[in-house]
């Protein structure tokens, strides 16, 4: 069971957690072609290594961020609210 | 030499020596096993209380049933597994090496009938020869169809065996600990104290978990000095100074089962020890203690499991490993046998040899694997001055015995003439295997180390330094000193700055080094030579399954059930890939290990939910009116984690009467029902308009203050995700209702929306579902109630359908601030009044008097079901199931075409837009028959299989206001098959009904009523 660094909340255990996917999305525009709208609502890549993604502190303080974390290990290398960069160091 | 069967009177402990040992002799316990009282004492497992009393036949094996005895002293028994207690209690697959005897404890041998002395089952012995491995996979694939296999399978399950499952609920209960430590020590042997009193030292909060009930247990009657001290003191003297600081924890009885993500180690705490059940009851103690311990560093010194060699009959009770041997008498005081032989390849054997002459036992002979010249160690030294003799180059070739051993064959390895030499114990080490499952858990990986003919701890990316026999390492001062630098190493990993090396001055004792011997081979028919004692795999099965092809190592433990026991093959894993290497002509670390999962040593399970059993799973949500409701006699149902009425039947009503009654009701006069589960979520700032543009399908910009406004919510594939009204508050503040069943999820998707894609937006929500009570007020003469409370004109001109105002409600007692919503989910007029939540009770009691002359009743969420179906109201689950567009549900008008909304650019799929999508409709059943559960609709019930499907029934009820079966169903292009007849079938229920198909609103379709 990971231990998660909330940017806010600092280290909580992964039972407060909800996996959101990918960070890197981007909704495309409205009247993109749909075969955009398609590959951001179906597909997704599936990376070996470290991995940007969504986290919610759902029993927490109830805030979206971001984790980078590696897929093989489970070893976590940053966190940072949304919009931030993920410089590497912990809160 | 076994014990008398003696049905009366306890039995003597015959087999007791009259002094030494960590055993209370004030402390006699009384015990059974197989009906037959005995008596040990405090200190004692059951396994060497047994012992005893001379009791070496406990069980017969899994396979063929023969007879076996207690192996080990330890957590690696593969064969002593006993039933205990019985009732509700019992626990099956018990290890009695690991069970403390308690007064009035009651084991039962496994896998025997109709008793442990003559087993029936024991024929499957004789025809061993056609039960090799892989027998099952070659035998039982014909006729090849599973229902045969099906059948056989009940057969192999009855006749191969372990113990019984308990019938009843356990009435004990298990505890959660969640524990945060600077250092975690894993192991509480010498090894381990100094590592914790290294860590301890340099300011670490430290936790020393240790799987037996005493620590330091090992060195029980050891005469080895540490410093001044003997062992033993030494030990107790590092507990009791470890005890005292207030940053180290000690847990005795706590196995550390397994290393996961984050540092956290799982461990069993098994509290209840000795206790007897009954003294566990009037402590309210658990039974066990799961601790979740995180810790920044881990010192594993776990030890290491003594492992056998496999020789023909090496299986006869009677045959222990070495280590077992040495505890039993050390730690136990228990006179083993009357002669014994030691067969060894290592040193530390002859700790053992030592042990069993120091117990009284004669020690016929030390049979060696290895030449003369490698036998000039401490303790062989010691062993030859003792006057045992000693046979180099020597191996057991096969035992002999019924129900113990009474004889082996010695050979020499370079070939010539056995000789036999009589004995009724045999004390077998084939080296040692380092307990290093949590060290590859924790993504450590192991190297072969040919000196001690074992795996060992290589390198892990994670905080965990090892310390100890896990390392190889048998030498006490050598040990300590591994400690020590271990405990230094981690408070460091952990942070902190470790004090100066301490010095524990040992002597050197024990070399590690070993003469690799796996098994002896075979002479003629000498019997089974066993690798999994459990398992019941033998040398033979290994080479059959190396000649069949099954050489990876995975493959051959499913081949031949190697290690997938209860032990996990503790003992014996090791032997088999050994073994296997040999047969391939490749070197052991070539062959590798298997995995090292979870737990090491089996968990109960009610130990992992702890107290989230029953109605403790998850919460329960009450609403504020609950306990009227449950006054007034509701039955109530389920709803996510609310509880709801469901109806409220009157004395001498069924549920179904009063469904219909209070459903009728609201059609002819008005009903109540407490709507405060309705997930609630309060919109406010600059950008709410936009922000609902945006999640909604329809217009939110135009929507003025003091109105309510349908809404349909898509997800981002074009399904619809939920629906509900929002209603404008103010210019920046709104009202959002979700489903109760999606209040979270919602809740979840807006913060999303908000903190991650459109940070920009000034909108801020907030959950207020528990803030505010709600009942709706619904039907003909809800206005007339409504008016005698509310202190605003309600008047259809003031308060129009859709509208929403704010006021007080007035009766005897305060006024109760308000929100009205005219809003109507039945059909009819209809009134939804929100209040602060600690005011509910208050509003639905004024209400109730408010309506007594207009014949209010209350009605629950079943008449509400009816009503909605009345009126084709599409509900979460039934027809918002996931795969439905808003155009399926007949709301395809409310897509604004204006806007863009998540979820519409994919509307326009071929799929999503195809004519013969499954479209909501209206189920008349005819001829007064009741709609069948679950059914799907046909054109022809007669049809030859398989019959085409068109549709099925998403909703059904019985109707009062139609007097008849009606239904919501979703139709393969249902839009334009209005007027026609279809038939609704259940094969479950054998049910055929002829329904007519039409609109979905059975009720009022221009909406007079509500708007009236």
């Amino acid at each position: 069971m990971m231990l998660i660094p909330c940017p806010f909340c600092g280290p909580r255990s992964q039972v407060e957690f909800t996996y959101g996917g990918d960070a890197t999305l981007r909704r495309p525009a409205g009247d993109a072609d749909p075969s955009r709208w398609a590959d951001y609502v179906y597909l997704r890549d599936n990376p070996c290594g470290p991995h940007d993604e969504l986290w919610y502190h759902g029993a927490g303080c109830r805030s979206w961020f971001v984790l980078r974390r590696d897929t093989r290990t489970h070893d976590i290398i940053a966190s940072a609210p949304v919009g931030e960069p993920l410089d590497g160091t912990r809160p | 030499m076994t014990a008398s069967r003696s049905r009366q009177g306890s039995e003597t402990q015959r087999w007791r020596l009259p002094a030494g040992g960590a055993i209370d002799r004030s402390q006699p316990l009384a015990f059974e096993f197989d009906g037959t009282r005995y008596s040990g004492y405090a200190g004692d497992t059951l396994a060497s209380a047994l012992l005893a009393n001379g009791v070496h036949l406990v069980g017969r094996s899994f396979k063929y049933h023969r007879p076996r005895g207690i192996y080990s002293a330890g957590v690696e028994e593969p064969s002593a597994l006993v039933q205990l207690a019985t009732g509700a209690r019992t626990q099956p697959n018990t290890r009695a090496t690991m069970v403390e005897l308690c007064d009035g404890m009651r084991a039962t041998s496994q896998n025997c009938w109709p008793s442990l002395r003559f087993d029936v089952g024991a024929i499957a012995n004789a025809m061993s020869a056609m039960l090799p491995a892989g027998f099952y996979y070659k035998t039982f694939m014909w006729p090849p169809t599973p229902r045969w296999w099906l059948r056989y399978e009940q057969l192999i399950r009855r006749a191969g065996g372990m113990g019984r499952a308990p019938t009843e609920p356990d009435p004990d209960h298990y505890q959660h600990q969640h524990a945060h430590c600077d250092v975690l020590v894993i192991g509480g042997g010498p090894a381990g104290l100094a590592a914790a009193q290294a860590a301890a030292a340099a300011g670490a909060r430290v936790i020393v978990c240790h799987q037996s009930a005493r620590f330091g247990a090992s060195l029980v009657g050891s005469e080895a000095k540490i410093g001044a001290r003997l062992a033993p003191d030494w030990s107790e003297g590092a507990v009791a100074e470890l005890a005292a600081q207030r940053d180290v924890t000690l847990l005795a009885r706590t196995t550390a089962f397994g290393y996961y993500d984050g540092n956290l180690v799982g461990a069993i705490e098994r509290v209840a020890g000795s206790a007897a059940d009954a003294a566990l009851a009037v402590a309210h103690l658990p039974r066990e203690r799961l601790w979740m311990i995180r810790a920044k560093a881990v010192v594993l010194a776990s030890g290491a499991i003594e492992r056998g060699i496999a020789y023909a009959n090496n299986d006869l009770p009677g045959t222990l490993l070495a280590d077992a041997a040495r505890i039993y008498v050390k730690r136990h005081a228990v006179r083993l046998g009357a002669r014994a032989v030691v067969f060894a390849n290592n040193d530390r054997a002859y700790a053992g040899a030592l042990a069993l002459r120091e117990g009284g036992t004669e020690v016929a002979a030390i049979v060696d694997a290895r030449p003369a010249s490698r036998l000039e160690g401490v303790l062989p030294a010691r062993a030859r001055d003792a006057g045992i003799v000693l046979l180099p180059a020597s191996a057991i070739a096969r035992a002999h015995g019924r129900l113990r051993v009474c004889r082996v064959d010695v050979v020499p390895l370079a070939g010539g003439a056995a000789t036999s030499l009589d004995c009724d114990l045999v004390a077998v080490s084939g080296g040692h295997n380092p307990t290093v499952h949590l060290y590859s858990q924790a993504r450590g990986t192991l190297r072969y180390d040919p000196v001690t003919a074992s795996f060992l701890p290589d390198g892990s990316p994670l905080p965990i330094v090892t310390a100890g026999a896990v390392q190889g390492c048998f030498d006490l001062a050598q040990a300590l000193r591994q400690g020590d630098a271990a405990g230094r190493d981690a408070a460091a990993r952990a942070g902190l700055v470790a004090r100066p090396a301490m010095v524990h001055v040992a002597p050197d004792g024990e070399r590690a080094a070993v003469e690799p011997l796996w098994s002896v081979p075979a002479r003629g028919k000498a019997g089974k030579a066993f690798v999994d004692l459990q398992d019941d795999v033998t040398v033979r099965d290994i080479e059959l399954a190396a000649r069949e092809g099954y050489h990876a190592i995975e493959h051959l433990k499913r081949y031949t059930t190697l290690g997938m026991g209860t032990d996990q093959g503790k003992t014996s894993n090791v032997i088999g890939l050994a073994l296997m290497a040999k047969q391939l002509g490749v070197s052991i670390p070539e062959v590798g290990t298997t995995t090292f999962r979870p737990p090491y040593t089996p968990v109960t399970l009610g130990a992992f939910p702890g107290h989230a059993q029953g109605p403790r799973v998850e919460p329960t949500r009450y609403t504020a009116m609950h306990d009227w409701h449950e006054a007034q006699g509701a039955r109530f149902v389920n709803a996510g984690l609310w509880k709801r009425p469901h109806s409220y039947p009157r004395a001498g009503e069924s549920e179904d009467a009063a469904v219909l009654r209070e459903a009728r009701n609201v059609r002819s006069a008005v009903g109540i029902v407490d709507v405060s589960t309705l997930g609630k979520i309060e919109l406010q700032g600059r950008d709410v308009a936009e922000f609902l543009n945006r999640i909604y399908v329809n217009r939110w910009d135009t929507l003025a203050v003091g109105r309510c406004r349908y809404g349909v919510m898509l997800r981002e594939d074009g399904i619809v995700r939920d629906d509900g009204t929002t209603s404008r508050l103010d210019a920046e503040r709104y009202l959002m209702t979700t489903t109760t069943a999606n209040a979270a999820a919602v809740m979840q998707t807006l913060e999303r929306l908000l903190q991650v894609d459109w940070p920009e937006l000034d909108v801020h929500a907030a959950s207020v579902t528990e803030q505010w009570a709600a009942a709706a007020l619904a039907g003909p003469r809800a206005r007339q109630v409504l008016e005698r409370v509310a202190d605003i004109d309600v008047s259809n001109q003031a308060l129009r359908f859709l509208d929403t105002a704010a006021c007080n409600l007035r009766g005897a007692g305060e006024a109760i601030p308000a929100r009205l919503f005219r809003i109507s989910y039945s059909g009819e007029l209809a009134y939804e009044i929100h209040v602060p939540a600690d005011r509910g009770r208050a509003m639905w009691d004024l209400l109730l008097d408010a309506g007594q002359p207009q014949g209010l009743m209350p009605y629950g969420t079943e008449a509400m079901n009816t009503l909605r179906i009345e009126k084709g109201h599409v509900v979460i689950g039934a027809e918002i199931d996931g795969r439905t567009t808003a155009d399926d549900l007949g709301m395809g008008r409310l897509v604004s075409p204006a806007k863009w909304c998540i979820g519409k650019p994919l509307l326009d799929r071929p799929a999503l837009t195809a004519p013969d999508r499954w479209q909501l409709v209206g189920l008349t059943a005819l001829g007064g028959a009741p709609m069948p559960r679950g059914a799907k609709l046909v054109a022809d019930p007669d049809a030859p299989l398989p019959n085409p499907i068109l549709g099925h029934v998403t909703s059904w009820c019985f109707s009062p206001h139609l007097d008849a079966w009606i239904g919501l169903a979703l139709l393969a292009g249902g839009g334009a098959r209005h007027g026609a007849s279809l038939w609704a079938v259940s094969p479950l229920a054998t049910a055929r009904v002829r329904v007519a198909v039409g609109p979905p609103c059975f009720i009022d379709p221009d909406g007079e009523r509500l708007r009236g």
